[in-house]
């Protein structure tokens, strides 16, 4: 390695006031202090939230928790297909399919079972690039606490969102369209009130 | 004559044909096959040989080939010379009925914990090694993970009153002055332990005599998880690993694939990577320092530290849609192109940053207390660090200025202009100011990297590897069979083996990956960095107060999900 790509990095030696503590002391509290006051009326150096009374707000990819999107007329744009549950790195994903009696087309599939197990999922994403009819995607909602582990899997009545998509808080999803939102920093909060 | 066949030559002229010592067929790396009678003695010429002069062992790893090649076993050896800049790869076919080789302890310190893991995981003995013990499974684990016809669906009952003591802790011991020592437990839960891990100490007094390190309690066998997934399934496994900048993994995960693919990202994925890995590597810095002070005592600047933190992760999160575990890399690119104001924020940070570095420089740099608890602490020579494998800002910090993004540049890390922080007292102090001029260093990488940020695509046009754009998955006919086939069965990976190596926080993070031509890893090792690190701190520890392993423990950067997999 060339001489001119190193830097060398040497302990400075301890000035004479520097030893004595008490100068130094004063210095480091005024770095404190500085951040102190700046914290105490404009908030300048705080990423801390009161959560949860205020909330963070997330970008408009955030990976949170999954829903099954529905045709106009209210029947699940899913085909069962295996897709999304061959390309789960958790095996998370369980679905059964069935005949879809109301097809246009013969032969049509739709989910009888579809089931995800959120203690399982490490909410990477994959269902949704893998899904090929735009029929999960995920959504804003992270805040998920279950009582036993069998409420965690939830199954198509709790997946499927009926009526127009822009009600969910969207999350993690194929198309984005034109940007509406901007990475904002510092981080921003909003209150409960205005936010979600 | 190149590198490769030089290298060759001079093993050629000392090892001839008929001396146990065969040229294996040529891949990414010049290769030896050896039989394990010749092992040793190649091994000490390896390193003592001034025109080859392999001072590192970079990894040592088992390979199960079952009922496809006899013998059954091979143990990889990777080796790297600092001095030269060039790296070999030995092999040696072991028997299943005779899974026995001679130990490198001898040559390399470094093939301590590598060769106990090849144990663990597949059996292979190692005749010579001090310690040959399980080491990432627990004492009462039966049978080795790695092996092909090891079913990992079985479960184990592990009794907590089996686990690990060291021969000296079982017995009482008296000092000159005729008062016993004590036997402490440092870990596995304890605030100053960074992950699950356990020291047992022995002290006299309050100075430590002797000391060992158990680990894997986070081991969750990420090398058989990666067999049983396609190659891009892996990618939110990696993320697991140095969980503290999860998205170098990532990109260090996908080079090497793509290196064994034949295939590169598009310019602007590239930047787009080398950025956040840049951004990554800071944050991993300061969780570093941060800790190691708030573990010394100095909790302000661990707060101040980490507001730099979130706000990097805000903008991981704006990219990726996750924060600490981002998956956002995929092999060929990345799963989206970054947001329009991507740059605009990545500038903010770089505003930002330095001020918060600085007030955190002002607090601790020349502040006398934090200079007496860390000068002289924790020192380890260069030679000896090169010996355990150390690679890093640990190793950097000794005095060798090695650096992958230097030695072996890639996401084209040779057009930017950096310099490798290095210091000689190899002590606490010396790695915490190289940490600090790192970040530095890093901002500037970035600084650079924002301003060649070229519009364009940020996946390959290749539909055996990427999958096809969503719009025509819907409308297309062709694209929906692509995306059917890459989802259904992976992408292919033809069949051969790479070690890519990259420069993560820690130090070289390397993935061995062999491709047997199917849609999965059929092997993939991973190098951690800070595995090789951890092994010499029971080592260093002797002669020092406890106060002083928590300082030690804290500027040697241990994660855990990085040690244990």
């Amino acid at each position: 390695m060339n001489e001119k790509d190193i830097i060398l990095c040497q302990a400075k030696p301890l000035r004479f006031f520097q030893r004595f503590y008490l100068v130094e002391v004063i210095k480091g509290l005024a770095v404190t202090l500085r951040h102190f006051v700046g914290n105490l009326f404009r908030r300048r150096y705080t990423v801390t939230v009161e959560w949860p009374e205020v909330k963070r707000e997330y970008s408009e990819r955030l990976r949170g928790r999954h829903v099954l999107l529905t045709r106009e007329d209210g029947s699940p744009r899913c085909v069962a297909c295996y897709m999304c549950e061959t390309a789960c790195p958790a095996d998370c994903i369980h679905i059964e399919a069935e005949e879809d009696p109301t097809a246009t087309v013969e032969w049509e599939k739709r989910p009888r079972v579809f089931t995800i197990d959120l203690l399982r999922c490490v909410f990477c994403g994959f269902c949704v690039d893998a899904c090929p009819k735009e029929a999960i995607i995920m959504t804003r909602h992270h805040e998920m606490a279950f009582a036993d582990r069998q409420e965690a899997v939830i199954g198509l009545d709790e997946l499927l969102h009926k009526g127009p998509i822009d009600r969910l808080d969207l999350g993690y999803r194929p198309y984005y369209g034109p940007p509406t939102r901007h990475i904002r920093l510092p981080i921003p909060v909003t209150s409960e009130s205005d936010g979600a | 004559m190149n590198g490769a066949d030089a290298i060759l030559d001079a093993v050629r002229q000392a090892f001839p044909e008929g001396s146990g010592v065969s040229v294996a067929p040529p891949s990414d790396l010049p290769t030896l096959r050896v039989e394990r009678g010749t092992l040793l003695p190649l091994a000490r010429f390896l390193k003592a040989d001034p025109r080859l002069d392999f001072s590192l062992l970079a990894d040592v790893c088992g390979v199960d080939w079952l009922e496809q090649r006899a013998p059954r076993f091979e143990v990889v050896y990777h080796l790297y010379s600092i001095a030269k800049g060039h790296r070999l790869r030995l092999k040696v076919p072991v028997a299943e009925e005779d899974a026995v080789v001679s130990s490198v302890y001898g040559v390399w310190k470094a093939a301590d914990w590598f060769e106990r893991e090849a144990f663990d995981m597949f059996g292979i003995r190692f005749e010579g090694h001090p310690n040959l013990r399980r080491i990432l499974c627990h004492p009462s684990f039966v049978g080795h993970p790695l092996r092909k016809d090891y079913d990992p669906g079985q479960r184990w009952l592990l009794r907590e009153g089996e686990q690990h003591e060291p021969e000296w802790a079982r017995t009482p011991q008296e000092d000159e002055d005729h008062f016993e020592t004590q036997v402490l437990n440092l870990g596995p839960s304890h605030p100053a332990t960074h992950g699950t891990l356990r020291t047992v100490i022995r002290l006299d007094g309050e100075v430590i005599t002797q000391a060992d390190v158990e680990i894997g309690y986070l081991h969750r066998c990420f090398e058989k998880m990666s067999e049983q997934h396609t190659w891009n399934q892996v990618i939110p496994y990696t993320d697991r690993l140095n969980y503290c900048s999860s998205m170098m993994n990532g990109v260090g995960y996908a080079l090497a694939v793509e290196k064994l693919l034949g295939i590169e990202a598009p310019p602007r994925a590239q930047t787009v990577r080398l950025i956040l890995s840049e951004l990554s590597r800071i944050m991993d810095h300061i969780v570093d320092i941060g800790a190691n002070l708030n573990d010394l005592g100095a909790m302000t600047p661990f707060l101040y530290m980490y507001e730099a933190r979130e706000e990097i992760y805000s903008v991981l999160e704006a990219c990726a849609g996750g924060r600490l575990t981002v998956s956002y890399v995929r092999i060929g690119g990345l799963a989206n192109d970054v947001p329009h104001d991507f740059e605009e924020a990545v500038r903010w940070l770089l505003r930002r940053i330095p001020r918060l570095m600085d007030d955190m420089e002002r607090l601790i740099t020349e502040n006398r207390i934090f200079r007496d608890r860390t000068q002289g602490v924790g020192v380890l020579p260069a030679a000896e660090a090169i010996d355990w494998g150390w690679t890093g800002p640990c190793l950097r910090a000794s005095g060798v200025p090695y650096d992958v993004r230097k030695a072996a540049p890639y996401l084209g890390y040779e057009t930017y202009d950096f310099k490798i922080p290095v210091a000689n007292e190899g002590d606490t102090y010396a790695r915490y100011l190289v940490r600090v001029e790192e970040v530095r260093q890093s901002l500037g990488i970035i600084e650079q990297a924002l301003s060649r940020l070229s519009p364009g695509p940020v996946i390959v046009d290749d539909h055996r590897v990427a999958l096809p754009p969503k719009e025509k998955v819907y409308t297309e006919m062709e694209p929906l069979i692509w995306h059917f086939k890459l989802v259904m069965e992976g992408m292919q990976v033809p069949a051969g083996e790479v070690y890519g190596c990259t420069e993560a926080a820690n130090g070289e993070l390397g993935f061995y990956a062999i491709s047997d031509g199917g849609g999965r890893p059929y092997r993939l090792k991973v190098r951690p960095p800070c595995f090789a690190v951890f092994q010499a701190y029971p080592h260093m520890l002797r002669g020092h107060m406890v106060a002083d392993a928590v300082a030690i423990l804290g500027s040697l950067n241990i994660i855990a999900g990085e040690l244990d997999r």
